[in-house]
């Protein structure tokens, strides 16, 4: 099976014998889990279950043909987007992702009919049916992207970064990749800036431990990834990714410490995804017994819902959300198999901006 | 003997430079490494070291002047025991040893086919021929000033920044250093450090930064330093900035201009000599702007920085240092996607683009005398390409030849070739020629080089194959 998801917060402190500036440099409090009231577990699993009924409905209807390309679904992953964008100030900071974008987008609260509509390529969707389910994007939001390019985004959310900065706006980027992406020379190229210029950003490793087919393991040397912004000075936390409340008390520490002006966190959060790295991804690199030790032992929404049943919430609630959910979901796939596709015209459109 | 010191060449392009100052006076002892002289070239003021021990005999330049050329004697240094020389005859200029002269040979033949190595005096600048255009942009009576491209284009930058705080500029060595090749001189004094930013060597990193920025609601100015360099960062300028808009179904904009140096300079090799404006050129989603001189450099990167759509703005450096007019007005903007004829004629168009349209015109000049009356149209814009400036000289002159400093199979002149045979073909009296640079990589020995490159006799040599008079 995978690696245990770790529990571990910070690096413990080591008392060194000589002078060692990695350990004696100031770094973001150690974490805790955050203390949720029952609403807030609610609306955590609500939306956590939205993601997973969405990728499922969306893995349904690619099977249908009505998805077509690359479909990257974020099933097991939910607690990192939902625990990190809930303690953000969707006013003032930005969101950028790059081409497993399903769940960061629903996270952030942006219409479901319309990711679905871009999914099936209808002029419904929220790029017109032009960028599909990699190219998303909301400006309202202040989301990104959903960029094709692995890597790109952490050299694209570190420009972010700089506009916040540089209009003193008191925002804070968020750049999420994926292990693979964290072996790209952009990242470092990024990382050095970002600290050189204490930018405001989270870089944010969704460590789902496989890269399309390559585990950590077979491709990264040091494969403790939240080290790897040491050299640059930039502190790292690793982080439970299948644990919503440790992933928000974790988010909550990084954006103390950024807010801060003491410039950028790395945050690595050990999740896994269930799925294939996309749709046509028979997943022969792992064994069925591995995910399924997953699936039985760390599920983000069980996992959710047993402290919430501790918390004393009846289990009559759940079929309640459960039902609503796939009302909302089954809403959004009707109105993505029904809406019209792109008038033949719109293939001329959004080049450019202005008429030369 | 005397040994003679010699204006040295202190860059790949210098042609001439000021004397600014001398730090030793005749008779002093100097040894290898004394500081003798400041020397003021286009780019900066460098210490003009002695390499050789010895005592100065005569000082042959007076600080203060301008011009001199490379390879003239400055002073004179004799060794140990030996007399002072006599005075070095007062010539000027003495033909300039062929290692420090070669290296700008061939931008100066260019300028000034006509100046010879031993002509000194102007700094030679293209007479305004009676029969050139007009830009249509620039009105009549329009007073000018003379400016360098390098200077017109700080000019533009400086002017948009003090219209617009978003805008910022970042590169390597664009601060401090006051610009690798002193384009973005001054900005830091007058902008401070947060919109004038130096970025460590990190293209890739920065090019995305900079993506991100337009994304996010700035307007950036990213300079590489040469665009042999943007090709470790054409991912983002390709499938960040120019596919965004797009994608998201023209939702996110990304307004960014990236600039810099971009085509052959001189003796400095394949893998800092290379053309970029076809890659470029071929993508939908950029604005590409290769402009000639001053007023063009400005007017449009003006408009670079101004539009909404991001733009890849080309340059040369051996037109950096060239002086043009340039319209003393406020404001001077041009428009974006319009060529421009640089010389009015009937007999065959000649198209081209950046440092190419000096050999079309040189190359008019030169056909205009055996009879052949050449109109020369500047594209400036690559993407969207004037098509039809283009087409309506072609209908006019039925003959058409295509300059470019650059490689020739999948080229601008290709490209012009094919929409004169989609648009024009009737009106084709002879096939379309390219004269291109050589289908190799570009090497470093001067020969060799200079046979590479597109030059005025090869225009002239198509030309004439064209108009039946080969």
């Amino acid at each position: 099976m995978a690696k245990a998801p770790a529990r571990q917060t910070a690096a413990p402190k080591k008392v060194a014998s000589t002078p060692a500036p990695a350990t004696n440099r100031e770094s973001p409090r150690d974490p805790a889990p955050y203390d949720a009231t029952p609403e807030e577990l609610e609306k955590f699993y609500r939306e956590m279950l939205l993601i997973r009924r969405f990728e499922e409905k969306a893995g349904q209807l690619y099977g249908l043909g009505l998805i077509g390309g690359f479909c990257h679904l974020y099933i097991g992953q939910e607690a990192v987007a939902v625990g990190l964008q809930s303690a953000l100030d969707g006013d003032k900071d930005s969101v950028i992702t790059g081409y497993r974008d399903h769940g960061h987008m629903l996270a952030y609260g942006i219409d479901p009919k319309v990711i679905m509509a871009e999914l099936t390529g209808r002029q419904a969707g929220i790029s017109k049916g032009k960028g599909g389910s990699m190219h998303m994007f909301s400006v309202e939001h202040k989301f990104y992207g959903g960029h094709g390019i692995v890597g790109a985004q952490v050299s694209l959310g570190t420009g972010l970064a700089f506009a916040h900065k540089y209009r003193g706006d008191g925002g804070v980027a968020m750049a999420y990749f994926g292990d693979g992406a964290s072996n790209q020379g952009q990242v470092y190229e990024s990382f050095n800036m970002a600290e050189l210029w204490k930018l405001p950003i989270i870089f944010v490793i969704e460590n789902n431990q496989y890269a399309m087919g390559t585990s950590v393991n077979r491709s990264s040397a040091e494969d403790q990834l939240y080290r790897r912004g040491e050299s640059f000075r930039i502190p790292g936390m690793q982080v439970d990714g299948m644990d919503v409340l440790e992933v928000r008390g974790a988010a909550e520490a990084a954006l103390e410490w950024v807010r801060a002006g003491k410039g950028p966190v790395l945050m690595e959060l050990k999740t896994y995804r269930y799925r294939g790295h996309s749709m046509s991804d028979p997943a022969k690199y792992r064994s069925r017994e591995e995910v399924q030790a997953v699936r039985d032992k760390s599920d983000a929404i069980e996992h959710l819902k047993k402290l919430m049943l501790d918390a004393g919430i009846p289990e009559e609630k759940f079929k309640d959300i459960d039902k609503e959910i796939r009302a909302i979901v089954a809403e959004s796939a009707d109105f993505a198999e029904s809406a019209p596709e792109p008038e033949p015209s719109e293939l001329y459109t959004d080049v450019l901006v202005e008429q030369y | 003997m005397a040994i003679e010191l010699k204006m040295p060449a202190l860059s790949p392009t210098m042609e001439e430079g000021t004397l600014a100052k001398w730090l030793v006076k005749e008779g002093d002892a100097v040894k290898s490494g004394d500081i003798l002289a400041e020397i003021e070239t286009d780019k900066a003021t460098m210490e003009f070291e002695a390499i050789d021990e010895g005592t100065i005999g005569q000082i042959l330049v007076a600080e203060g002047t301008d011009n001199v050329k490379v390879g003239t004697v400055i002073a004179t240094i004799t060794g140990e025991g030996e007399e002072t020389a006599a005075p070095a005859p007062a010539a000027a200029a003495p033909d300039p040893a062929p290692a420090q002269a070669e290296p700008v040979e061939a931008p100066a033949a260019e300028d000034a086919p006509a100046t010879s190595a031993g002509q000194t005096a102007e700094k030679a600048e293209k007479p305004a021929a009676t029969e050139r255009a007009s830009d249509p942009a620039i009105p009549e009576g329009t007073a000018m000033v003379k400016l360098t491209v390098r200077e017109a284009l700080r000019d533009a930058m400086a002017e948009e920044m003090r219209a617009d705080d978003r805008i910022f500029v970042m590169g390597e060595e664009v601060a401090e250093y006051q610009g690798a090749y002193k384009v973005t001189q001054g900005l830091l004094d007058e902008f401070g450090s947060k919109r004038v930013v130096d970025t460590p060597i990190t293209e890739y990193g920065f090019a995305g930064l900079g993506t991100g920025a337009a994304m996010g609601g700035l307007r950036p100015i990213i300079e590489f330093m040469t665009f042999n360099f943007a090709m470790q960062a054409i991912d983002h300028i390709i499938n960040s900035a120019a596919k965004t808009n797009y994608m998201s179904g023209g939702q996110m904009r990304c307004p960014i201009v990236f600039r810099g140096p971009n085509g052959a300079a001189a003796r400095v090799g394949a893998q800092h000599s290379q053309n970029y404006a076809p890659w470029y050129a071929s993508v939908p989603g950029l604005i590409v702007i290769a402009p000639y001189d001053a007023a063009d450099a400005k007017g449009l990167l003006k408009a670079a920085i101004r539009t909404e759509d991001p733009v890849v703005f080309l340059e040369n450096e051996l037109l950096y240092g060239r002086s043009f007019e340039v319209p003393e007005v406020d404001d001077f903007v041009l428009p974006i996607g319009k060529a421009r004829i640089m010389r009015k004629g009937s007999d065959v168009t000649i198209v081209s683009y950046s440092i190419g349209v000096g050999l079309a015109l040189e190359a008019a000049d030169t056909l205009a005398g055996e009879g052949i009356d050449a109109e020369v149209i500047d594209l400036r814009t690559l993407r969207p390409l004037d098509t039809a400036t283009v087409l309506a000289s072609l209908k006019k002159t039925n003959r058409l030849v295509v300059v470019e400093e650059g490689w020739p199979t999948c080229s601008i002149a290709s490209e012009i070739a094919m929409v004169a045979m989609e648009h024009g073909f009737d009106d084709l009296d002879a096939p379309v020629m390219r004269v291109c640079n050589e289908d190799v990589p570009l090497p470093y020995a001067h020969n060799l080089e200079k046979a590479a490159l597109v030059d005025t006799p090869r225009v002239i040599a198509a030309v004439k194959a064209i108009c039946n008079r080969a």
